[in-house]
């Protein structure tokens, strides 16, 4: 679309994506998406067999629909998505990458499709050799001694990681109770301190974007139980000083967590466990092609150095003496289980698939690629936007508002506009450190023209920001709905469908 | 830039003190909620709570941030107005008075001495203010 042209193809679209509604507003009362033959046996009356304590009322205010209203319904909310199968979502820190369909078909091959998790050793011996690959493939990647493929998310993985490293501590006699976090760290490192009852302590960032070294140095001392870091950092800068910031934590007999929130830009080329990390979580969905967001099952692996293994989640997968696998929970140190049965099997099942069709070489290729594809979009957009950190970025770049705020134009508006040139936002106002920061992650899975086509729609868009203005803080003004009222909703969110308020809002 | 009343003291973090006798009363400062935009929930401290200067008292929520409210003085928490949880939007409508956080009993009313006035504060913002 032009840039001049506000509403695009979207009117023809919002032809097609009428209003949807609740499934509860389909339908009318006594329709049914069955159909069954009449009874030709004599009707029972339950209350009478079996008593009225036994029998459920029916519940009032269910949907009663035809299959196609059911069907339809579904589908035109799917229509109403924006995904990876969509189009490009560079989404900074989220590594929103494309998910090869050869993952789904051998996901869904029966011998893994079909397991249980209760049949005997003998007859799960394939889904127990998968989950020990792929453990000796996530160890082989991050240069770390045993992985537990137990968590289910990044959020999980991280207190995991915390609970491993407490109890390390604890075993030893020890009672730490500070957890020094840098002030560019995802929101939830702190949470998770403060979940295991520990208490975050932020570190400042330098000028660079990378972690204070004088400043981790005073805080760091004899109740430090652990650093968390993320490397490459939120900032997609990597933290070049790791041995001395390894050398201080581990001479103060503190543990160094490392968030794999970023290690889409570092597969191949270096390993966590080559520079001192002692913890290191993995998430499937965003670094292994497995299916991520909508609050679906993600896969959250935590790798450990050898002297935290005993505290590993329990049941680990090993080899008896006849070489058979099998599930070991002769553990006694193992912080329990985190998750019902193996985590997310199937999750586990496509990373599997995607780490074997790409081989080493093409996970280093990943690694390459989206760190070219990145620093693409810094050099194309510098001076366009303001960007804070003028350094060669890893697989994500940062800039900020600044220059369009001269404008009232914020980076809230800049996301809101790109929705209407066909683009999912990037991430907006994190890190913390930058004011107004839009944070940009292609990941390796777009090609040099799309990006060319993004590139040209940042640039129109921070035209627009100068000569009309308006366009950008309305937008969007293409899509299904145009801009929500994101404070009314947090403010006074509505968590309740209520037919009578439904009925008098007329929309 | 904003009024920022001359009978109050300010910090480095954003926030200011009105002193009264041994109570100072804190909010945050006009500033300090333009950066953080419409303003959707607060956490703040009980009342009888001891809070401690530099060390975070409460949260504040807005829609770009969750961030620490850091508290400008040391002492016991007097009162707590509750009122802003039921309207956050006070925060960003009238930050120098309607939306006052806590009331506390100070430990050391000289601290006061140590805080900023109005003529330190803007100067402060207009020397970390964005520059091109």
């Amino acid at each position: 679309m032009s840039a001049n042209d506000q509403s695009g193809g979207g009117a023809a679209r919002q032809g097609q994506l009428k209003r949807e509604g609740l499934i509860f507003e389909h339908g009318a009362p006594g329709r049914v998406g069955y159909s069954l033959p009449k009874l030709d046996v004599p009707e029972i009356d339950p209350v009478e067999s079996w008593g009225a304590d036994q029998v459920r009322d029916d519940i009032a205010g269910f949907p009663e629909v035809s299959e196609v209203e059911v069907v339809r319904h579904f589908t035109r909310i799917s229509q109403h998505n924006f995904g990876v199968d969509t189009g490009m979502f560079p989404l900074g820190s989220c590594t929103m990458k494309y998910n090869p369909r050869v993952n789904e078909s051998v996901a869904r091959l029966p011998g893994f499709a079909a397991a249980h998790p209760y049949m005997p050793y003998s007859m799960m011996q394939g889904s127990l050799e998968l989950m020990e690959r792929l453990e000796q493939a996530l160890a082989g990647v991050t240069g770390m001694d045993r992985v537990t493929l137990q968590p289910a998310a990044g959020a999980q993985g991280e207190l995991t990681g915390i609970m491993l490293i407490a109890a390390y501590h604890a075993h030893r006699g020890e009672q730490r109770t500070k957890v020094l976090i840098p002030d560019s760290a995802h929101g939830t490192n702190p949470a998770t301190a403060s979940f295991c009852g520990l208490e975050p302590v932020e570190i400042p960032s330098n000028s660079r974007g990378t972690i204070d070294i004088e400043a981790l140095a005073a805080e760091a001392d004899e109740n430090t139980a652990a650093l968390m870091l993320t490397n490459p950092n939120t900032i997609g800068l990597f933290e070049d000083q790791m041995d001395e910031i390894a050398r201080i934590i581990h001479d103060v007999g503190g543990q160094i967590y490392c968030d794999g929130a970023n290690l889409n830009a570092i597969l191949g080329k270096t390993r966590p466990g080559d520079i001192g990390i002692d913890v290191f979580h993995i998430n499937l969905h965003k670094t292994f092609t497995t299916p991520h967001g909508g609050g679906g099952p993600g896969g959250g692996p935590v790798a450990v150095r050898e002297h935290l293994a005993p505290f590993l989640p329990w049941p680990t997968v090993e080899r008896d003496d006849s070489g058979m696998l099998c599930l070991d929970w002769q553990r006694p140190q193992s912080i329990g289980k985190i998750h019902t049965f193996q985590g997310n099997f199937a999750i586990l099942v496509r990373a599997y698939a995607y780490i074997r069709a790409l081989g080493p070489e093409g996970l280093r290729q990943v690694a390459e690629d989206a760190v070219l594809n990145a620093n693409y979009l810094r050099v194309k957009l510098e001076g366009h936007y303001h960007l804070p950190y003028q350094q060669i970025s890893l697989h994500e770049v940062i800039f900020s508002d600044r220059k369009q705020k001269k404008n009232g134009v914020t980076a809230m508006d800049i996301c809101k506009r790109l929705m209407d040139y066909g683009y999912h936002p990037p991430t907006v106002y994190f890190p913390l450190v930058v004011p107004g920061a839009l944070m940009l992650e292609p990941t390796e899975t777009v090609s040099r023209e799309e990006l060319d086509v993004f590139i040209d729609a940042m640039i129109a868009i921070a035209g627009e920001a100068e000569t009309d203005p308006d366009v950008v803080k309305g937008a969007p003004h293409s899509t299904f709905l145009r801009r929500l009222d994101e404070v009314g909703a947090a403010r006074r969110p509505v968590l309740r469908w209520d037919p009578q308020a439904a009925d008098t809002d007329g929309d | 830039m904003a009024e920022y009343p001359d009978s109050y003291r300010y910090t480095k973090d954003h926030e200011w003190v009105s002193f009264e006798g041994d109570v100072g009363t804190v909010g945050i400062t006009d500033h300090a909620q333009n950066e953080l935009g419409d303003v959707v929930y607060l956490e703040l401290p009980e009342v009888g709570a001891q809070i401690k200067e530099g060390q975070p008292f409460g949260t504040i929520e807005s829609v770009k941030a969750v961030s620490d409210l850091v508290a400008p003085v040391s002492g016991e928490i007097t009162e707590v107005h509750t009122g802003l949880i039921d309207a956050p939007e006070l925060v960003n409508d009238d930050p120098h008075a309607g939306a006052w956080m806590v009331r506390v009993r100070l430990d050391d009313a000289a601290v006061a001495e140590t805080l900023w006035g109005a003529d330190e504060y803007r100067k402060f913002l207009e020397e970390t203010a964005e520059g091109d």
